[in-house]
């Protein structure tokens, strides 16, 4: 009578600490691809794409919510990795790319109201209260939000001048 | 398999038929008189661009330092003759695009007055090397052939991995060009001396010459100024494009394979141009920085072609004045026609890394439609670096940037022979030049994220330490009101117990 009992009892015990085990190992933190996909993403959270922040945005383009050029902040680089992680062909029918836009703050315009430098989030626009602002174009990423909170339209985005430096041959067509 | 490529053991690679050198090459050296103005570029090397020095209205002198070199990659520019500055601004920049860059233009008085050059040194050998490296760096020269690498630097990165062999690149294997020919025809002594302080520069103590066979004039003057040193040999190399690329020629005269993503020092070797060994003579031993140079002018549009020392800054349409114009160009080519910049316009300045200007007629130029691709491998057997040129093109048609990386972009030196040998047209080295481009502004972009990343983690973190700080403070008020609202309640009823 004992010995069976102790013997279900002890393989209880193995299986137990095995499955104890693997749940530990293979433990799985959220969606991976959600991770992925975040790491991707700019991460100034600055809500252009209307979702709450970078990993919002992230979660809906994983379960098919969001479209994946969604992010206008990233660009058509950006989409085009996303769209390589999901799987799925960007396509001509995808956001035309305008090209890379800053912010940029028209002098006479600006009253030194303050609210744009609360908002930025990445600290690029720079000023003080009743000082002319200007925006730092390094740390810029484009997401407009500061163009929203000015009460006089004098911060806008601006698209940025081609230089030697970024100028690119276009792409040569083929025969067909 | 033709018999040439049997025989001279070169498998890579094109051999132009009809190289377009001559009558050009054998033309005596004329010497451009002076235009009335010059624009003299900031940005003329690889690294940060030159910042001026001098003022609008000022006068500045033959040699004169008018913007110094920024950061430790970078190169001075020098008035090439006396004038008065009218104008430090854009100007269009020898680019395809037509964009412009910034440029000091210098109103020439004609006198072309002497200043402060550098100081000479009869003998460079008494120096020390780091003392040679500085004199050419404040001669502003920079790699002759065309990559314009500033010598100063690139001496002494090969004084520091301790090379032994200088490879002297006397290719020239652009059709068309002949500047270099030129050079070491009428000043052979100045390139062999220039090699010698190079030497003494970077503590090699070897230096092999390679001259294309295509010049056997060169040559001939080349072996006439080295004797008498040892160290110096001059070798005639196999004429087929493109020996001058560094990785090229020294797989020729060494053997040796200078291993994907490494510099040819990592194997021991330097390659310098014969015009910059030139230069660095000039800047050393009569102190005389980098302001003219040898630019041949060529092209079936040009009515005496040759070559002209001419100052750098002259724009293209008073070098084309000079030689003369039989008609009007059907296109302006900055350097050769395989590798060389289509010009947007004549109103564009040379730079330092100018060795040929072609004014081409439309009968030089083929403009033919593309067609699909035959799979011939044409291009896999001209390709130097042993590319698959049909691949990498294909990946990039799809956008797949990174197979094509994978697959060795990185390696392709954009030489141009796999678009001129393929029968179909089609533009390969075209989608290369686009491609590199691409990649490396994916990885600007990426570096972007993550710094403006890095600002939005910053601020949020900011962001909670204040509101932190704020609950604490708040907590801190709450917590001395409570205390001293608690010492007057007690204080009152002291006192109450007290009047009781």
């Amino acid at each position: 009578m004992i010995a069976p009992i102790a013997s279900v009892m002890f393989l209880g015990l193995v299986l137990g600490l095995i499955l104890g085990y693997a749940a530990k190992v293979f433990h799985v933190e959220g969606d991976a691809l959600v991770e992925e996909l975040i790491e991707l993403m700019p991460g100034t959270n600055c809500g252009q794409c209307s979702f709450p922040g970078c990993s919002g945005a992230a979660n809906a383009i994983a379960r098919g919510e969001a479209s994946v050029d969604c992010c206008p902040g990233g660009g058509r680089a950006l989409a085009e990795a996303i769209a390589a992680k999901m799987g799925v062909s960007l396509g001509a029918g995808g956001k035309a790319d305008s090209g890379p836009k800053l912010a940029q703050v028209a002098e006479h315009l600006c009253i030194g109201c303050a609210r744009c430098f609360k908002v930025c989030p990445t600290d690029a626009v720079i000023g003080a209260a009743k000082q002319i602002h200007g925006v730092l174009h390094g740390a810029c990423t484009g997401c407009g939000s500061c163009e929203k909170e000015c009460p006089t339209g004098a911060i806008g985005l601006e698209p940025v001048p081609l230089t030697l430096r970024d100028w690119n041959w276009t792409k040569p067509a083929l025969a067909g | 398999m033709g018999l040439r490529e049997l025989l001279n053991g070169v498998r890579w690679g094109v051999h132009p038929h009809d190289d377009h050198k001559r009558p050009a090459a054998d033309v005596p050296l004329r010497v451009m008189p002076l235009p009335e103005r010059l624009c003299v570029p900031l940005l003329q090397h690889v690294g940060a661009p030159a910042l001026p020095v001098v003022a609008v209205g000022e006068r500045v002198l033959r040699g004169q330092l008018i913007a110094a070199a920024q950061g430790s990659v970078s190169a001075p520019v020098h008035a090439p003759s006396s004038g008065v500055i009218s104008a430090i601004g854009e100007v269009t920049a020898p680019h395809p695009s037509g964009l412009p860059f910034a440029a000091i233009t210098i109103a020439l008085d004609g006198k072309d007055e002497a200043g402060d050059a550098l100081a000479p040194h009869a003998d460079p050998f008494s120096l020390s090397p780091a003392e040679v490296s500085q004199r050419i760096a404040d001669a502003g020269i920079v790699g002759l052939g065309g990559a314009t690498f500033p010598s100063a630097p690139k001496a002494q990165l090969g004084l520091k991995l301790a090379v032994h062999t200088l490879i002297i690149n006397g290719g020239e294997c652009e059709p068309y060009l002949s500047s270099d020919d030129s050079l070491m025809r009428v000043r052979a002594d100045e390139v062999i001396d220039g090699v010698r302080i190079l030497m003494h520069a970077t503590g090699a103590t070897k230096a092999l010459v390679g001259i294309e066979d295509n010049k056997p004039e060169a040559t001939a003057a080349m072996r006439r100024a080295a004797e008498g040193f040892a160290a110096i040999e001059i070798r005639p190399v196999p004429a087929r494009y493109p020996m001058g690329s560094d990785r090229q020629l020294v797989q020729v005269l060494t053997g040796k394979e200078v291993p994907s993503g490494a510099r040819t020092a990592s194997i021991g070797v330097l390659v310098n141009n014969v015009s910059t060994c030139a230069a660095i003579h000039r800047a050393v031993r009569a102190g005389e920085p980098l302001y003219r140079r040898i630019v041949t002018v060529n092209g079936g549009a040009v009515a005496q072609p040759g070559n002209v020392l001419a100052p750098i800054g002259v724009l293209i349409e008073d070098l084309l004045a000079f030689v003369g114009l039989k008609e009007a160009p059907a296109r302006l080519v900055m350097g050769g026609p395989m590798m060389g910049i289509a010009l947007p316009h004549a109103q564009v300045p040379t730079v330092k890394g100018c060795g040929g200007i072609l004014a081409l007629t439309a009968n030089e130029i083929t403009d033919v439609a593309p067609s699909a691709c035959i799979r011939c491998g044409s291009c896999v057997k001209a390709c130097p670096m042993g590319l698959l040129p049909l691949e990498l093109s294909a990946h990039i048609q799809a956008g797949e940037y990174d197979k094509a990386e994978a697959k060795g972009l990185d390696d392709c030196l954009a030489c141009g022979c796999c678009a001129y040998v393929c029968p179909s047209h089609v533009p390969l080295v075209q989608s290369f030049y686009h491609a590199k481009g691409e990649v490396w502004k994916r990885a600007q972009q990426k570096k972007r994220t993550e710094f403006t990343k890095g600002l939005a983690q910053a601020r949020t973190a900011r962001l909670e330490r204040e509101a932190r700080e704020r609950a604490e403070a708040a907590a801190r008020r709450k917590a001395e009101r409570a205390a001293q609202q608690a010492a007057a309640a007690a204080s009152a009823n002291t006192a109450g117990g007290a009047s009781a």
